[in-house]
């Protein structure tokens, strides 16, 4: 098992490597941020002297390998823009979308795990066929339309819920949070199940698809003919066997629910990193969006990690050995 | 006396898309404490469903369409889901063919056992525990404290199914239904646990219902056979009256491709033609497309005749290879 850490460990370290190169390549590949943030009427000595306060005059190797020993103290760059650290500006527009994120996911799993179940105990019934009519309409709806939809209607016409923000937050832990108060729920509500609608969909059909199968087991035949309740069946026999593919997928997704977070962070203008990312990639700050995706890279792997000892806790035939990739 | 296990005219079928799959058609017979049913048939012929029906474990679009299933003189069709439960496991149970698929592969053996006691007992959780270490060690579990705490893949396949018996006898139930539990052990471990299974049930006086398509097994372990084809029994009679003066066609046929028993170097035969499909049967005899002793009569389906005044004993065909009345 330790051995397993280590070697998960430099896997790691291998993977953030390989993508801050691919990522300082692509960045660099984008366009010269010198046009967008000297002003244009600046002297030639000027200019110079800008270029060479941001590092920009060395060759690109050079600048990387600048990157990488700066990394490999922690230090990810400061921003073009607001000459802060990088990392210190992503690490405080987190909480938001983690917020975000974690109630988008929450409301995912709450809903679609019994909506699938009922689906796939009732796969001929009207209820069931229902449900995954609904559950196609989550996969194809774009998330950006289904976000203005929801403004439009329960902002602007009904003016029930607000349409951009965060709300007041109120700070637990040093980490500020919407969900605390009442404000903050009604502003949390609606980008949150705009992010959850996707992975809502996808949970349903994960689990239907799961219960149908495993319904079909012997073992089920198997618990029933032991004279155990359907309550007993279901909730734990059929349900201990579906929940394998579910929380991995589970927590496969949370990483790119973090991800995808920026499509409805610009809808709800929600000062999360996603929209962070957005205005540093108009302002081509560099060293925020290579500090972003390394961030993205790392909380990935992180996930991958906790998902994969989850998965052995929960499957028995599974065990974490040093010969696993 | 009521035998403890009453079968008559059953009728399961199967409401598909392609048409009504009559899986068990008329299907009658008894079961008296402490015997052995064995229960004989190709593949396809129904003895799974039966076995299902009598447990009511019918998934639709299988449906229970006529007939009554009496247990200790008492009809169990009529009985609600809740009493239907409570006999389950209980009174009766089922141990099925494939031992890899019966126990559930995330659930400690520990919980699987006692699950089935805390259903039916109101008992603790430790005593519970205690009566099934004591099943494991009853059905040759060795260091049943420690497979206790074990999980069905670190089991071989004999001895989890060692695991779905003891499972099943756990509750002492008056009759036991065996779904061909030997089928895929291979033969030394499935000789130790048919050894096994016939000495528990004789100790307790539980019936046994004994499915499988093996005549040979048959053999050595019942005191009395049904042998099923498509839906039906064809023959039925003790286990030596069947075995060794055949009536049905059908079971001469199912003798002659018994390997033990015919004449080493001899060559095996086959019956030929297959099953046919079950699905809108017409009403002729089954097996009419297979049977060298087909005639216009066999367009009608034979009904079951008792043979020689013996209600025990009796076949459906025209032409039994005895003919008719049977001595
Ligand atoms: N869910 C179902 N839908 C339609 N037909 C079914 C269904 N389940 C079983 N049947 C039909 O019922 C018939 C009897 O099946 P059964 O499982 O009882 O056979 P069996 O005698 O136990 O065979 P085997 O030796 O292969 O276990 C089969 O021919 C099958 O086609
Ligand atoms: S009834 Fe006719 S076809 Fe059927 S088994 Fe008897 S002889 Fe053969
Ligand atoms: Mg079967």
């Amino acid at each position: 098992m330790s051995v397993y850490v280590v070697r998960r460990g430099l896997q790691s370290v291998v993977v953030l490597f390989a993508m801050s190169l691919i990522v300082f390549l692509g960045v660099y590949a984008i366009g010269n941020p010198i046009d967008i943030l000297i002003n244009p009427q600046a002297d030639q000595i000027d200019r110079e002297r800008a270029i060479a306060a941001l590092g920009l005059d060395k060759p690109l190797w050079e600048q990387y390998v600048v990157f990488l020993k700066s990394a490999a103290t922690g230090d990810l760059g400061h921003s073009f823009v607001h000459s802060t650290p990088a990392l210190r500006l992503i690490v405080e527009k987190m909480p938001a979308t983690m917020e975000l994120a974690i109630a988008a996911m929450l409301i995912a799993v709450v809903l679609g795990i019994p909506l699938g179940l009922w689906a796939g105990l009732r796969p001929h019934a009207f209820s069931g066929r229902a449900i995954m009519a609904g559950s196609i309409l989550g996969f194809s709806l774009p998330t950006f339309w289904v976000g203005l939809m929801l403004i439009m209607v329960f902002s602007v016409m009904l003016g029930w819920l607000p349409s951009n923000g965060r709300g007041p937050t109120v700070e637990i832990l040093g980490v500020d949070v919407s969900f605390l108060s009442l404000e903050g729920w009604r502003h949390l509500v609606m980008p949150a199940t705009n992010l959850a609608l996707f992975k809502l969909a996808l949970l349903i059909r994960l689990t239907r698809a799961g219960t149908r199968e495993a319904l079909m087991q012997d073992y089920v035949k198997f618990a029933r003919a032991k004279g155990l309740s359907n309550a007993r069946v279901i909730g734990v026999h059929v349900l201990r066997n579906i929940l394998i593919p579910i929380v991995t997928v589970i927590g496969l997704e949370f990483g790119s629910v973090i991800a995808f977070a920026i499509v409805t962070e610009s809808v709800f203008a929600w000062p999360g990193m996603g929209k962070l990312l957005i205005d540093s990639i108009n302002l081509l700050d560099r060293p925020v969006i290579v500090a972003y995706l390394l961030v993205i890279v790392a909380i990935f792997i992180a996930i991958n990690l906790a998902v994969d000892v989850l998965y052995s806790a929960l499957d028995p035939r599974v065990r974490l050995s040093d010969s696993k990739g | 006396m009521t035998p403890l296990l009453q079968v008559e005219g059953l009728r399961t079928h199967f409401f598909t898309r392609a048409g009504v799959v009559k899986a068990v058609d008329d299907v009658s017979f008894a079961v008296d404490r402490g015997e052995v049913l064995g229960l004989v048939g190709e593949s396809g012929s129904g003895k799974s469903i039966t076995g299902y029906s009598i447990m009511g474990l019918v998934d639709p679009p299988g449906r229970i369409v006529a007939g009554s299933i009496r247990l200790d003189g008492r009809e169990i069709r009529e009985l609600d889901a809740e009493s239907m439960r409570r006999l389950r496991g209980n009174r009766m149970a089922m141990i099925f063919q494939d031992p890899m698929m019966t126990l559930n592969p995330v659930l400690r053996i520990d919980r699987q056992m006692t699950e089935a006691i805390l259903a039916h007992d109101d008992v603790s959780r430790a005593t519970a525990l205690e009566r099934a270490r004591d099943a494991l060690g009853r059905v040759g579990i060795p260091s049943p404290d420690e497979r206790l705490r074990a999980y069905p893949h670190q089991f071989s396949g004999g001895m989890r199914q060692r695991v779905a018996i003891a499972i099943a006898l756990l509750n002492g139930p008056d009759l036991v239904i065996a779904d061909e539990p030997t089928t895929a052990l291979d033969v030394t471990i499935q000789g130790q646990i048919l050894y096994e299974i016939q000495k528990l049930a004789r100790e307790a006086g539980t019936a046994l219902v004994w499915i499988t398509h093996d005549l040979s097994v048959v053999a050595g372990l019942a005191d009395r056979v049904c042998v099923m084809y498509a839906g039906r029994i064809v023959e039925q009679g003790t286990t030596a009256q069947v075995l060794d003066a055949p009536l049905h066609p059908y079971t001469q046929g199912l003798l002659d491709s018994v390997p033990s028993r015919n004449a080493r170097g001899a060559r095996l035969r086959q019956i030929a033609g297959m099953t046919p499909s079950l699905v809108d049967l017409p009403d002729a005899c089954a097996f009419r497309e297979r049977c060298d002793r087909a005639d216009g009569a066999c367009g009608e389906a034979p009904p079951m005749r008792v043979a020689g005044g013996d209600p025990g004993r009796g076949a459906r065909c025209h032409h039994p290879l005895v003919p008719w009345p049977c001595p």
